[in-house]
């Protein structure tokens, strides 16, 4: 069946697989928000308890969510893998340590004898809500204001020095921190992150005190989250974009590029401008109405439609989805980084469990969250964090 | 081209200190890791045998000895998973190079790892911790074995990647992307390398999750409590354990066959074997020195002591008494009789390789497409391909004598491996004899020895994955890609800090794990 798709249809396929993933991924980083929010909403140890286990009962998802991102993304696009992970060094270091410190701090924090007590392992998983999704989120940012790299596949022959990828920044990777596109997006992903852990949290906690606390912190971070999505979604329509000719493959620079190809492509403007609105609404309505709790899939469907959009708008209607901006033609599109076509046909078999796969999850989480985390639940459970 | 006029000059600027600390931080994150993989591997199973007999038998005890069982595997999980995700990030952060070169082959495993194997091990985990009566007694035991099958099926997709990297088939070079592109799923999957080393690997967290329940069941007997517990798990653990060795020594013996076959150098190295011959002998025991007039540590050539058994390499390698194993020498210097080429004739034919692909760059820049086509035409060619193309990654070594690994480090840490592994069989049996006797809270040196073998298992199996990786350089893919031209173009102190930061964090969550660990068995089941 795919071995009748054109090379161009299969990379479009998989840009749109690894674009849902990372999707999915902010979606499901309501985790990592929610670890921020610890002691925000929880005052005692008891409310950090029914927090902590309502977000621990999910953060494998999310992980496993970040690394199959990347394991898609290296076995679909290998030239971003090696190009971004190689040269942007620091800032894929700064998140991966930010996920490292995640991964024992709910089994290990209320363990007797965890050497360093519970409060380094919140402050491990603040770290990780914090500054990880922060990080995620410039490091996106890049993707619509390039980095300074070069690549050079002749490389390979010389045997002095064979890297082919080349990034041209002392500050590998961190300088993306100085550019204020980069610095909203990563901020509006924090932001939203959090806004999502509320609504999680408000769908999955049993108890008066949190709920209340819960609206409140909604509204203070609905605030400035607006005030730094809206001018970055400003800023993205009216930049300057990276177009490519699909006949020679250069690579150019286009006036308002990313709302032309909103304007393009018609089906994708839908997308977000929908995902705009269903994440307001979520958020409205939970604000608005007394025992609403489903804002969380409203607002999470949003941030996946829009998130999604968004990737698709960096790759493309022509567009280079990883840019140079010190070697215009060493920019990534989607047609000169992806596998091979024998490749991109055998991984688009496999694809075809991603269905199934949603299907037990759905399962499990809803299997699991029949009954809400409270005190009392937890008493009766038998595995605890 | 500034590469290829100054021959004797070569290699001068590649940073050595930045490939060294590359291959450091890899190292140390891939032990960390695989310190806590084979328990996961063994110990899923083990305590989905426990709850199915639970859910076959009905009675309480079972349900209490899955539950204690599943608290250690929950603790040593956590920490996999930590160490875990900075490997699959470090191929694209400190192997740049390598990403791009085998990316279109190497990215698909780790991939299909993602989508069919993480996601179905970290669904179900939450249902196997939590779903304790919030679904059907057959629900969660299904969710315990799909934990199982998910964490053995990561490592089927981790290690057919891994078996690819010492054995690459089912690719092509692509001159015009200057990368190796799959053109057979299959051949990388299914090779017979991919499946021995899949079974060895995975087996042998069986019996180190095997021995990890009995020592600690060991524990409990000699503090005279917890019998019932005791040993019930023990008898669990040994029978898996047992039938798990059986396997062990038989993929071992499979892998050696492939490793005879694709790895000669490393084959050799693990053996101490420097002069090749028919009928080699099987070192079982043995003690590196110096040879006559040696010094150089990386020269070790002669033996102090050494055990043997006649003819034995040779069976091992080709399932033939008499058969002729090549040794260091022969495959470094070359034996015409034998029809080894040398280091010195394959580095030229690497050269003369990367040669052509500078030419067909050239041809390429000026426009010139009958030279363009006429090299481009070359790369299909088998004759060009399987002479010349094969041995490009030898094009960057500078001395024959480069493509031998350490032999010192080769063969230790396959001989302690064996010699390990067979000791281990031999525990599980006396186990199982004194457990059917009915008699092992009696025999105290057995249970002490019992405990003491759990370190030996981590000790055996990090040894093996030292031999695999050490073993196979200079190569990052064996005879294709050199360790030192596969690293990221980065300043070597900026790895240095992240290699420090890793060997800290690290080590600082090891000892909470070592420390929550113990006391969750100190505090025993609930």
């Amino acid at each position: 069946m795919f071995e009748t798709f054109s090379y161009i249809t299969l990379q479009h396929y998989w840009w749109a697989i690894v674009s849902l993933l990372g999707a999915l991924l902010v979606f499901l980083m309501f985790v990592q928000g929610g670890q921020t929010l610890i002691y925000t909403l929880g005052r005692n140890e008891s409310e950090r308890g029914i927090i902590v286990n309502a977000l621990g009962r999910k953060w494998e998802l999310t992980f496993t969510t970040l690394v199959t991102f990347g394991g898609a993304f290296f076995a679909s696009f290998p030239l971003f893998y090696s190009t971004s992970f190689g040269g942007a060094y620091w800032v894929w270091m700064s998140i991966l340590f930010c996920f490292i410190l995640q991964a024992v701090s709910y089994e290990y924090r209320s363990k007797p004898a965890n050497t360093f007590g519970p409060l380094t392992f919140e402050i491990f998983l603040f770290i990780n809500g914090a500054l990880g999704t922060i990080l995620i989120g410039v490091a996106v940012g890049t993707f619509f204001t390039g980095s300074a790299f070069s690549v050079d596949f002749n490389n390979i022959t010389n045997v002095n020095d064979p890297v082919i990828s080349r990034w041209q920044s002392q500050y590998r990777g961190l300088e993306a921190a100085f550019n204020v596109q980069n610095v909203l997006l990563g901020l509006s992903v924090f932001l939203l992150t959090r806004i999502l852990g509320i609504l999680y949290l408000i769908n999955n906690v049993d108890n008066d005190i949190i709920l209340a606390r819960a609206k409140k912190s909604l509204l203070r971070n609905t605030i400035p989250f607006l005030l730094v999505f809206l001018p970055f979604v400003v800023l993205l329509l009216i930049s300057e974009g990276f177009a490519v000719n699909p006949d020679s493959g250069m690579v150019f620079y286009e006036s308002f590029k990313y709302l032309h190809n909103l304007l393009a492509m018609p089906p994708l403007a839908l997308l977000f401008v929908s995902g705009i609105i269903l994440v307001l609404f979520g958020i409205i309505k939970t604000l608005r109405t007394t025992n609403y709790f489903k804002g969380f899939w409203f607002t999470g469907a949003g941030t996946t439609l829009f998130v999604f959009s968004l990737f698709l708008l960096a790759g493309y209607n022509n567009t280079a989805y990883y840019p140079s901006s010190f070697d215009l033609q060493s920019s990534l599109t989607i047609s000169n980084s992806s596998s091979s076509q024998y490749t991109l046909v055998a991984m688009s078999y496999v694809s075809l469990f991603v269905p199934f796969v949603i299907a037990y999850i759905v399962y499990a989480w809803r299997a699991l969250n029949r009954e809400k985390v409270s005190a009392e639940e937890l008493k009766t459970n038998s595995h605890v964090y | 081209m500034n590469n290829c006029q100054n021959p004797d000059n070569m290699l001068e600027n590649i940073d050595l200190s930045l490939v060294n600390w590359s291959r450091a931080q890899f190292a140390l994150t891939a032990m960390y890791h695989w310190i806590f993989v084979p328990l996961t591997l063994g110990l899923s199973f083990i305590i989905a045998i426990m709850e199915s007999l639970y859910v076959r038998t009905g009675r309480e005890e079972w349900k209490r000895i899955t539950k204690f069982w599943m608290i250690l595997f929950g603790i040593n999980f956590a920490i996999g998973v930590a160490t875990g995700i900075i490997l699959e990030f470090e191929f694209g952060t400190n192997w740049s190079n390598y990403s791009w070169f085998v990316g279109d082959i190497f990215g698909a495993p780790l991939a299909i790892e993602g989508i069919l194997a993480f996601f179905l091990e970290s669904t179900f985990i939450a249902i196997m911790f939590f779903g304790w009566g919030k679904v059907s007694k057959r629900a969660h035991l299904i969710s315990t074995w799909l934990v199982a099958f998910g964490s053995n099926l990561s490592a089927l997709w981790i290690l057919v990647a891994n078996a690819w990297m010492q054995n690459p088939v089912g690719m092509r070079f692509n001159p015009d992307t200057a990368r190796n592109e799959m053109v057979n799923f299959w051949d990388v999957l299914l090779s017979p390398f991919a499946v021995n080393k899949f079974l060895h690997t995975i087996t042998s967290g069986y019996v180190l999750a095997s021995i990890f329940v009995i020592g600690i069941s060991a524990w409990y007997l000699l503090k005279n409590r917890e019998h019932s517990l005791a040993k019930r798990s023990m008898l669990v653990a040994a029978v898996f354990g047992l039938i798990s060795s059986v396997m062990l020594i038989f993929s071992g013996d499979g892998s050696a066959k492939q490793i005879a076959r694709v790895q000669p150098m490393k084959f050799a190295a693990f053996e101490g074997l420097y002069e090749g011959e028919e009928g080699a002998p099987l070192i079982t025991i043995g003690v590196l020195s110096a040879a006559p007039g040696e010094t150089e540590a990386q020269n070790v050539k002669d033996f102090a002591l050494k055990i043997e058994i006649p003819n034995f390499l040779s069976y091992m390698a080709f399932g033939k008494f008499d058969a002729f194993v090549p040794g260091i020498n022969d495959l470094t210097y070359g034996n015409p009789e034998r029809n080894i080429l040398s280091v010195e004739e394959k580095i030229s034919r690497g050269k003369i390789a990367r040669e052509s692909l500078a030419q067909l760059k050239d041809a390429r820049d000026q426009q010139d497409m009958t030279t363009y086509n006429r090299i481009k035409e070359k790369f299909s060619d088998p004759e060009f391909t399987d002479s010349y193309f094969k041995y490009f990654g030898y094009g960057f070594l500078s001395s024959p004598e480069s493509a031998v690994p350490n032999v010192p480090v080769a063969f230790y840490s396959f001989h302690i491996m064996v010699l390990l592994g067979f000791y281990f069989v031999l525990l599980l049996m006396l186990i199982l004899v004194a457990l059917y006797r009915n008699g092992i809270e009696k025999n105290r040196f057995l249970l002490r020895m019992a405990i003491w073998t759990i370190p030996l298992t981590y000790i055996a199996s990090q040894s093996g994955w030292v031999l695999t990786e050490m073993g196979r350089q200079p190569w990052v893919i064996q005879d294709m890609l050199p360790t030192m031209a596969a690293v990221s173009h980065i300043n070597s102190s900026s790895v240095q800090i992240t290699f420090f930061l890793f060997a800290v964090l690290f080590t600082v969550l090891l000892i909470a794990e070592l420390r929550i660990m113990f006391r969750q068995i100190k505090i025993g089941p609930k």
